[in-house]
C-alpha cells in the first residue's frame, strides 16, 4: 500500500501536534449587508443584536484549531450550523468574517486558482448523500477528480484501482451509483475522496444516511482507514454516540455557536452548560472515562493489578470487579500515581456517582 | 345603524370582493346599455387607433432593405446543411449540371427502415424496434416516402440546432439571474404563446419562401422547451453535487460540462423529446412557406378539398410523430448498465455494434439501389393507397347522414355560436380592460392588475378589438367544452386503474400529434366554418384536462385518504370533500393547460375559415404584410399571457391555502 501518512504524526502527543486547520471568530451571517454590520463592530456582537438587525447567524464567532492527525468531530442538531461551518472551513461558503487558517495561511485570502490547487491535491470531502456522479460507473465517479486535474487514463485508474481496493469494492467497478447499496455507495463517497491523497479530510455526515447497521460497520471501516492512513479529519455529525465513538476532540455547536470542545471524556466529566450534560446524560461511561479520572491517591492497600492513566473504564471493569482489590494507576516508567478502587468502578457503573451530582 | 356598521366592518374579505365584483359588473352593463351615448368606450374609436402595425412594417422594410446582406449570407450557410439532409434523405445528390450530371442516390428507403429497426431495437428492445421500423414501413408503403423524407430532413437539421442554442441560453440565464427575469423568461413566455403562423410571416420576409426560412422558424419555435429544461435541469442538480465538484477542485467550465450537465441529463433528454415534437409540429406548419414534406401535401389536399389525400398524409404524419416520440423518449429512459466489463481500445464495430449495422445496412442497399430501382424508390407495384376508401367513407356519411350533421351544425351555429360571438363582439373594451384588472388586482396585486389591463387594452388599441373578441368567444367555447368533457374523463382515471389503462395511450397518442392533423377528419364532415374549428380545438385542447384531473387525484397523499375513511366517510364524501378540494389547484393547472391549447389551435384554424385574429394572420401571411401579422400575433399572445397569468395567481392562491 502505497498511501501517504503522515511520519511526524505519529507516535507524538496529541496535543503537541502542529495546527492543521484552524478558525479565528469565524462568522457566517445571513441577510443584507452582514458584512458591514459585523465588521462595524469588530466582530463582536450577541445572539440579541445580530437579531435586531434582521440578519440570521448561521455561524457565529467561532474559535478553533484542528490538530495533524486528529479526528475532530462538529457535533450539533439541525440547523446548529454544523454544516455552514465546515463549508466556510473549506470555503464553500464565504465567511462573513473572520480567518480560516491552513497551516497558518489566511485560507479567505489565497486566489482562486491556489483555492482550486489546494482543493485538487490537499483537501477531500465526503457528503452526506454521497454526491456520485449519476452518468459515472464506480471507477470513473473515483478516477474523476484525478482526471480533472488532468492525469492520464491508466494513472488514474490505477490509483482508483488502489483505493477501490482499500475500501473493500473490488468487483463493483463497473457498476453505476444507483445499482449499489447506501453503504456501498457511501464507500465510493469515501474511495473518491481519498484518490487524491488529500491531507485534511472533510466529512460531513458521512454515515446519517445509511441504516444503524450499516452505519456501525462504516464506523468501524472509518477507523480501520484512519489506523492506517493518519488523517486530519473533520467529521461533523448530528449523532453525539457517533461523535463519542470516532473522535478525539468534539465540538458542540448550538445556534451558530460552539459552546463547547473538549475530548469525549471532559465533555461527559465536566460539561460546561446543562446543553451539553443533556447530551453525555445517556452515554455509556464506562467506555469514555479512563482511570485518570477515577484514580485517587493511593492509600497503602494491595493492589490486585495495573492500567496506564488513559485506560478506559470498561476495558478493566471486569477485572478489578473480579479480583476485589484496588488498581494501580502507573505512567510510562511504571511509577504509580494513584490507584482506581473497585468500589469506585461499580459506582460508576450503576450511575451513582451522576446521583450524587 | 351602529349594528349594521359594526356588521360590515367585521365582513370577511370575500364578501366585500363579492360587493365589488357586482358593482364592477353592473357598471359594465351600464357602458354596454349605453352605447349610444358613449360608443367609443364599447368599439374603440377608429381615428385613435394606434398603428402599430404600420410601424412593425416600416421596420421590417428597413430591415429588409439593409441588412439583405445578413439575411442572405444566413440563407446560404444554412442552405448547405440543409441540402445536404435533403438531397441524403429525400432528393438526390446531382454533382454537375445539366443532362451530363451525375447522380449520387438518397439513402435506400430499405436501409432507412431497417435502420429505424435497429435504434429502436437499442433503445428500448424489440417492441419499441418493431413499432418505429412499423411506422417507417408504413410510410413507405403508403407512397408517402419522398414527402416524409423532407420532412425529417428539416427536422434532422433543425432540432441539433435548437438543442444548442437552448442549452446555451439556458446555461446563460442559469448563470445570470437577471438575464433569467429580465430576458429570457418574457422572451420564453412570449415565443410559447405567439402563435406558430406568426413566426412564419418576418421568416417568409426575411428568408424568402424556402425550406431555410421554414427551418429558422421551426428553430425559433421549437427552442424553448430546451431554454426550461436546461434551466430546471440545473437548478435541480443536488447542492452536494454542486458543492462536491467545487471541493474536487474543478474550474467553472470543468464543473459545468462534466458535472453539473451530465447530472442533469434526464431532464435535459425530456427537453430533447419536446424539442423533437415541436419541430415536427412547426414543420408540418411551415409548409406554407416552402417547407414542403407531408405539410405541404396535406395543404394542397386540404385547398383542394381532396380529404383522402388529406387524410393519408395526414396519417404518414402521424406515423412520423409516433416513431420520433417514442424513440426519443426511449433513449432518454435508456441508462447504461455497468455490470459489463468494457474492454479499452475496442474496434469501432465492437464499441458501437447497432451503430456500425446501421451504417452498413445504408450503405449496402443504397449501393444496390444504383442496380436495382426497388431499393431506390419505393416500387409502385408495393404501395397502396387508402384515398378512395377514405372518400368513400366520407361520401357514404355525407349521403346518409347529411341532414343530422347539417342540423346539428346549424342548431349549434344558431342557438350556441352565434348569440355567444355577438354579446362577445359587443363588449366594451373599457369594461374588459376593467373587469380583468380588477381579477388581476384581486388574485395577485397591482402588478399584474397593470399587466393585465395593458395587454388587453393592446388588443383595443391596435384597433383588433372585435377580432380578438371574436377569438375570446371560439376559443372560450372549446376550452370550456373540453374542459367539460376531460375533467369528467380525468376523474373516471383516477378512480378506476382499468379506466387509465385505456385512456393514457389514447392521450398520449393525441398529444405528439401536430395540430394539422386535427382538422382533416373533421372537415370531412363539417366543412369549413366555427364549428369545424371548434371540434377540431376541443379535440386538440382535451388531454391536459384529462391528464392535470387524473394526476391532481392521484397525487392526493394515500395517508389523507385513509384519515377521512377513518373518519366515517362514505367513498362519496371521501371523494368530494378530500380529494377534490386537494386536487383543485392541479386541475386549474390543466385548465390553463387547456386553454393555451386552444388558443394555439383557434389560429391554426383560421385556415377552415373563422373569423378571428387567426384570420388576420393568415391574410398578413398571404399578402406577406408582416406588420399586420405580428401585431395580430402579439394580441393572440396577449391573450394567452393575460389567461395564462390569472389563472396561475389563482392556482397560487390555492396552493397557498391549502399549504
Amino acid at each position: 500500500m502505497t498511501e501517504a501518512t503522515e511520519p511526524q504524526a505519529v507516535g507524538v502527543p496529541k496535543d503537541a501536534r502542529p495546527i492543521k486547520l484552524a478558525c479565528r471568530n469565524v462568522w457566517k451571517l445571513f441577510g443584507s449587508n452582514a458584512a458591514n454590520f459585523i465588521r462595524e463592530r469588530d466582530g463582536k456582537a450577541s445572539m440579541a443584536d445580530v437579531a435586531a438587525a434582521g440578519l440570521v447567524g448561521a455561524v457565529r464567532a467561532v474559535d478553533l484549531e484542528i490538530r495533524q492527525g486528529e479526528i475532530f468531530t462538529i457535533m450539533g442538531l439541525s440547523g446548529s450550523g454544523k454544516s455552514t461551518l465546515v463549508r466556510c472551513m473549506s470555503r464553500l461558503v464565504e465567511p462573513t468574517h473572520g480567518k480560516v487558517e491552513f497551516e497558518g495561511k489566511d485560507l479567505l485570502k489565497i486566489s482562486d486558482a491556489a483555492l482550486i490547487e489546494l482543493r485538487r491535491h490537499r483537501m477531500g470531502m465526503v457528503f452526506q448523500n454521497f454526491a456520485l456522479l449519476p452518468h459515472l460507473n464506480v471507477l470513473d465517479n473515483i478516477a474523476f477528480p484525478l482526471s480533472i486535474q488532468g492525469q492520464d487514463r491508466p494513472t488514474r485508474e490505477a490509483r482508483a484501482r488502489e483505493v477501490i481496493e482499500l475500501v473493500g469494492l473490488r468487483g463493483r467497478e463497473h457498476f453505476y451509483p444507483r445499482e449499489l447499496s447506501g453503504g456501498q455507495q457511501q464507500r465510493v463517497g469515501i474511495a473518491r475522496s481519498l484518490a487524491t491523497k488529500p491531507e485534511i479530510w472533510f466529512l460531513d455526515e458521512p454515515f446519517s444516511a445509511l441504516d444503524p447497521l450499516i452505519r456501525r460497520e462504516m464506523q468501524d471501516e472509518l477507523m480501520r482507514l484512519q489506523t492506517m492512513l493518519h488523517k486530519t479529519i473533520v467529521f461533523i455529525t448530528h449523532d453525539f454516540d457517533e461523535a463519542i465513538r470516532l473522535a478525539d476532540r468534539i465540538a458542540i455547536m448550538k445556534d451558530g455557536e460552539v459552546i463547547q470542545i473538549g475530548t469525549p471524556e471532559e465533555l461527559v466529566v465536566n460539561p460546561a452548560t446543562d446543553y451539553v450534560a443533556e447530551f453525555t446524560r445517556d452515554v455509556d461511561r464506562a467506555k469514555v472515562i479512563s482511570a485518570r479520572s477515577l484514580m485517587r491517591a493511593c492509600d497503602g492497600t494491595e493492589h490486585g493489578g495495573t492500567v496506564s492513566p488513559d485506560a478506559k473504564i470498561a476495558s478493566f471493569s471486569a477485572s478489578i470487579v473480579a479480583s476485589g482489590k484496588p488498581f494501580a494507576v502507573v505512567n510510562g516508567t511504571g511509577k504509580p500515581i494513584g490507584e482506581v478502587t473497585p468500589q469506585a468502578v461499580i459506582g460508576l457503573l450503576a450511575g451513582l456517582d451522576r446521583a450524587s451530582a | 345603524m351602529t349594528v349594521t356598521a359594526s356588521a360590515s366592518g367585521a365582513r370577511p374579505p370575500v364578501q366585500r370582493w363579492l360587493l365589488v365584483w357586482a358593482l364592477a359588473l353592473a357598471a359594465a352593463l351600464v357602458v354596454f346599455l349605453l352605447q349610444d351615448r358613449l360608443p367609443w368606450a364599447v368599439n374603440y374609436p377608429a381615428e385613435a387607433v394606434v398603428p402599430v402595425a404600420d410601424w412593425v412594417s416600416a421596420l421590417m422594410r428597413w430591415i429588409k432593405s439593409n441588412l439583405s446582406w445578413l439575411t442572405r449570407s444566413i440563407t446560404a450557410v444554412l442552405g448547405v446543411p440543409l441540402d445536404f439532409a435533403l438531397n441524403l434523405l429525400a432528393k438526390n445528390f446531382k454533382i454537375g449540371h445539366g443532362a451530363d450530371a451525375y447522380v449520387l442516390p438518397r439513402l435506400s428507403w430499405v436501409g432507412v427502415c431497417a435502420a429505424a429497426f435497429i435504434a429502436g431495437h437499442a433503445a428500448g428492445g424489440r417492441k419499441l424496434g418493431l413499432l418505429v421500423g412499423g411506422c417507417f414501413l408504413y410510410i413507405a408503403l403508403f407512397g408517402q416516402w419522398t414527402s416524409a423524407m423532407l420532412t425529417l430532413a428539416l427536422i434532422s437539421i433543425a432540432v441539433p440546432f435548437c438543442i444548442v442554442t437552448g442549452l446555451f441560453a439556458g446555461i446563460w440565464a442559469w448563470r445570470k439571474p437577471w438575464a433569467e427575469r429580465l430576458i429570457v423568461s418574457p422572451a420564453l413566455d412570449l415565443m410559447q404563446t405567439i402563435p406558430t403562423f406568426a413566426y412564419l410571416i418576418p421568416m417568409l420576409l426575411l428568408f424568402g419562401n424556402s425550406p431555410v426560412s421554414a427551418m429558422i422558424a421551426t428553430a425559433i419555435f421549437a427552442t424553448p422547451p430546451m431554454v426550461r429544461a436546461t434551466m430546471l435541469g440545473l437548478s435541480r442538480v443536488p447542492s452536494e453535487i454542486d458543492d462536491f465538484s467545487e471541493m474536487a477542485g474543478c474550474t467553472a467550465r470543468q464543473k459545468l460540462w462534466r458535472v453539473l450537465l451530465p447530472s442533469a441529463r434526464p431532464t435535459l433528454m425530456v427537453g430533447v423529446n419536446q424539442v423533437i415534437m415541436l419541430a415536427l409540429n412547426m414543420v408540418i406548419i411551415a409548409s406554407m412557406i416552402g417547407a414542403g414534406g407531408l405539410g405541404y401535401d396535406v395543404l394542397l389536399a386540404l385547398r383542394a378539398l381532396k380529404v383522402g389525400e388529406a387524410m393519408e398524409a395526414g396519417l404518414a404524419i402521424v406515423a412520423l410523430a409516433i416513431a420520433l416520440d417514442r424513440l426519443s423518449q426511449a433513449v432518454a429512459h435508456s441508462q447504461a448498465k455497468g455490470h459489463v466489463q468494457q474492454q479499452a481500445n475496442q474496434s469501432f464495430w465492437r464499441r458501437y455494434p447497432n451503430l456500425s449495422l446501421a451504417i452498413a445496412i445504408l450503405v449496402v442497399t443504397t449501393l444496390l439501389g444504383l442496380f436495382v430501382p426497388a431499393f431506390a424508390a419505393v416500387p409502385k407495384a408495393i404501395t397502396f393507397t387508402t384515398a378512395p376508401l377514405w372518400k368513400a367513407a366520407v361520401s357514404w356519411v355525407t349521403i346518409n347522414f347529411f341532414d343530422v350533421i347539417e342540423a346539428f351544425r346549424v342548431a349549434l351555429i344558431l342557438n350556441v355560436l352565434n348569440p355567444l360571438r355577438a354579446f362577445c363582439e359587443g363588449f366594451p373594451w373599457l369594461g374588459a380592460v376593467f373587469l380583468l384588472g380588477l381579477a388581476g388586482y384581486q388574485l395577485s396585486g397591482l402588478r399584474l392588475a397593470a399587466l393585465v389591463a395593458a395587454l388587453t387594452a393592446f388588443c383595443a388599441v391596435t384597433g383588433l378589438w372585435e377580432k380578438t373578441m371574436a377569438t375570446v368567444y371560439l376559443c372560450g367555447i372549446s376550452a370550456f367544452i373540453a374542459c367539460l368533457i376531460g375533467i369528467p374523463i380525468g376523474l373516471m382515471a383516477a378512480r378506476s386503474d382499468r379506466f387509465e389503462k385505456i385512456v393514457t395511450p389514447i392521450i398520449d397518442t393525441l398529444q405528439v400529434l401536430p395540430s394539422f392533423c386535427f382538422i382533416i377528419p373533421v372537415v370531412m364532415l363539417f366543412r369549413v366554418g366555427d364549428v369545424t374549428a371548434m371540434i377540431a380545438t376541443i379535440a386538440f385542447a382535451v388531454v391536459p384536462a384529462i391528464r392535470y384531473t387524473n394526476h391532481g387525484i392521484r397525487q392526493v397523499p394515500p395517508a389523507l385518504i385513509e384519515a377521512a375513511k377513518v373518519s366515517g366517510c362514505t367513498p362519496r364524501q371521501t371523494f368530494f370533500r378530500v380529494q377534490l378540494p386537494l386536487a383543485l389547484p392541479e386541475i386549474m393547472l390543466g385548465v390553463n393547460q387547456t386553454i393555451l391549447m386552444a388558443l394555439a389551435m383557434i389560429i391554426i384554424c383560421a385556415m377552415v375559415g373563422t373569423r378571428d385574429l387567426g384570420q388576420e394572420v393568415f391574410i398578413a401571411l398571404s399578402k406577406a404584410d408582416s406588420g399586420r401579422g405580428i401585431v395580430a400575433g402579439l394580441a393572440i399572445a396577449f391573450i394567452g399571457i393575460v389567461a395564462d397569468r390569472l389563472f396561475n395567481a389563482w392556482t397560487a392562491k390555492a396552493r397557498a391555502r391549502l399549504g
